[in-house]
């Protein structure tokens, strides 16, 4: 019985600490839809273009780790500046779908770009965090929790802390939250929408490269990042679009639930219904709460 | 609501009386290469249909959806089990059963679209790619317990006649292309379009109209997919010759969003020409890069190259044309038109001057 115990713990814990990767690809996705109201389809794309840019650095150019990591999110900024011109700016005043669409089409582009420089083979990222049980915790509490679950989950506490201080005290925070309440109003008491915008596309990019770390030393620097991204559309559909705790509770959700479902239910069907298991669980939030855990109430008018 | 049988223009019957005589007498005469119809044609016009269905949710409805790749595994395998099993059923029967089969699953997953729209249905119908590729995947009834992963199709016999030389797999494919693209065309001009776009429109204020925001989602969802199984199924049996479920994968979802997209949002014409665009243009990417780079250019260079241009594409519609190639060829034709017309009064007057 403790043993049962200690293995449903195991999973939990694992599956808890996976979804906080999970939620680090949401973060960039909440960031962007908050001081825009736009939804970036692209960041899965942002994720696996910013890391292989980064191994690119490290490994075709023998750049040292944190050079690597400045070069890399430097190169994000960039992104974020050519998207803010080219694609945002143009499309304004166009609609939600449109841009939307317009997103789809810049992570194609993001992802045949990373392809085009850096090659299609996987590659291996070492972040000196092994990918292996934790020896004090296994002795100390039986419990096998991989390292770089851990630094996962660390990273992740570290981001939502730091910008939710952004957030919440700074003046670009306050500038962020006016233009993402209402962009014209804002934009007429003189917050300089373009900055705001190149900030906060910025900002989703280096998340993205942080996100794209820590899935990359596990599973390898490839394509599948992009699809692995997806994910984190249920955990924006559970935690709400728009709030930063809710991109972590979400992930942390679907973490659980995956994990714990593909242990003990998984067994009957074959195994592999994490696959789709958190998009039904998305369906079902949408059924009961559209909004999300800690998004706000979309109203419509005609 | 009384069946749409829209009476034809006069330019609708030249305009389907001129596809006929390219595609019936003009291609099988002067292409004789299998190579166009194994890997441009066939695919072409299967694609196409698919294209067509997600026309219908996407273009027609407003809903995004993001699933057509599943609903075209759930009718291929359908098809393959219907054939295997019910085998008195013949060919055309099993292809509307398992249209119809793909269509109940359209059903299901298009459910979310009543409380949700835009990005939530996006990821809704997520589930449905994800959900309907897993479950053929993992059980093994829908494969015949066969293990090797790839499972022949089997021969396709119209009333006792075998159709297995390109060329006849071409007609059966356009045979069905045609059917159901004119059925399309009469759903889309009737009451079931206008119903459809009022929706897509402003659902709020076409529900307050008398729209059943009910009926018509999940009409449009179960044709859709009706016609996304129907595409799966040929694409299976005359394209592929084989069902694997790998070849559905949320890459052909996406490659039929493109298409739909760069197409033309909400036309039937542009689900032809997306397709053919999204197809034909990795074919000349490759055939610049083999003759004029001569091979120095690696393959997966091009094809990132190829998704590059996609992706640009598709910002660069959505900022200066959202309606697509469908747009831009209606444009085209106006201009044209007009050029013509004014120079035909220029040189109407010049006469009339000369006259005087």
């Amino acid at each position: 019985m403790v043993d049962e115990l200690l293995f449903f713990m195991e999973v939990l814990v694992g599956g808890l600490l996976a979804g906080t990767m999970y939620s680090l690809v949401a973060l960039g996705f909440v960031l962007i839809f908050k001081a825009s109201a736009t939804f970036n389809f692209s960041q899965g794309a942002m994720v696996f273009f910013s890391v292989l840019a980064f191994c690119g650095f490290m490994q075709d150019f023998n750049i040292p780790f944190v050079l690597a990591f400045i070069l890399a999110a430097l190169l994000m900024v960039v992104v974020g500046l050519c998207t803010e011109r080219l694609v945002l700016r143009p499309l304004m005043n166009a609609s939600e779908d449109t841009v939307l669409m317009a997103t789809i089409g810049l992570g194609y582009v993001l992802e045949g770009l990373a392809q085009a420089a850096w090659g299609v083979e996987v590659r291996r990222l070492d972040l000196g965090i092994g990918d292996f049980p934790v020896p004090w915790i296994a002795d100390n509490l039986k419990l096998f929790i991989s390292a770089l679950d851990i630094t996962a989950g660390l990273v992740a506490a570290i981001m939502i802390i730091g910008l939710f201080l952004l957030f919440k005290y700074t003046k670009i925070g306050l500038g962020l939250r006016a233009v993402a309440d209402d962009a014209g109003a804002a934009s007429s008491i003189g917050i300089p929408l373009k900055h705001i915008m190149l900030l906060v596309w910025s900002a989703a990019g280096v998340v993205a490269l942080v996100a794209g770390c820590m899935w990359g030393a596990r599973a390898g620097v490839q394509f599948a990042l992009v699809d692995l991204a997806l994910k984190a559309l249920p955990v924006l559909i559970i935690g709400g679009f728009s709030s930063i705790p809710g991109a972590i509770i979400g992930g942390l959700i679907i973490g659980a639930v995956e994990k714990v479902l593909e242990v003990y239910i998984g067994p009957f069907f074959g195994g592999a219904i994490e696959g789709w298991a958190p998009y039904v669980l998305a369906i079902f939030f949408l059924l009961y709460r559209p909004e999300g855990l800690f998004g706000e109430k979309i109203i419509r008018r005609v | 609501m009384k069946p749409v049988f829209m009476t034809y223009t006069k330019k609708d019957l030249i305009n389907l009386a001129v596809c006929m005589f390219l595609s019936v007498l003009i291609i099988p005469t002067f292409i004789t290469t299998e190579y166009w119809y194994t890997s441009i044609l066939i695919p072409w016009l299967c694609l196409a249909l698919a294209t067509i269905g997600q026309q219908i949710v996407m273009g027609y409805t407003g809903q995004l959806a993001l699933g057509a790749a599943g609903f075209m595994a759930a009718g291929a395998f359908a098809m393959f089990n219907l054939i295997l099993r019910v085998p008195d059923l013949g060919f055309v029967g099993s292809l509307i059963v398992s249209g119809l089969i793909a269509a109940a699953f359209g059903i299901l997953f298009g459910l979310p679209s009543l409380k949700v729209r835009g990005i939530y249905l996006m990821v809704a119908t997520l589930a449905s790619q994800f959900f309907i590729i897993w479950m053929i995947d993992k059980f093994g009834w829908f494969k015949n317990y066969d293990s090797s992963g790839i499972i022949t199709a089997q021969d396709i016999v119209i009333l006792g006649k075998p159709f297995t030389t390109p060329l006849a797999m071409y007609f059966v494919c356009l045979a069905v292309t045609t059917v159901l693209t004119l059925l399309a065309m009469n759903m889309a001009r009737g009451s079931t379009g206008r119903n459809w776009m009022a929706v897509r429109d402003m659902d709020i204020a076409a529900e307050s109209m008398g729209v059943s925001l009910l009926r018509t989602k999940v009409q449009a969802f179960a044709i859709s997919a009706f016609y996304c199984g129907v595409a799966g199924a040929l694409f299976a049996f005359c394209y592929l010759k084989s069902l694997e479920p790998v070849a559905f994968d949320i890459k052909l979802s996406f490659k039929i969003l493109f298409m739909c997209i760069l197409g033309g949002l909400g036309t039937i014409n542009g689900a032809f020409i997306g397709a053919a665009f999204i197809l034909l243009f990795p074919v000349l990417l490759n055939a610049i890069g083999n003759n004029v780079f001569h091979g120095a250019i690696d393959a997966t260079i091009i094809s990132s190259i190829e998704q590059v241009i996609f992706g640009g594409l598709m910002i660069i519609f959505m900022i200066y044309e959202p309606l697509g190639m469908a747009k831009l060829w209606e444009n085209l034709k106006v201009s044209l038109k007009s050029k013509l017309s004014s120079s035909g009064t220029k040189s109407l007057k010049s006469s009339a001057q000369k006259s005087e």
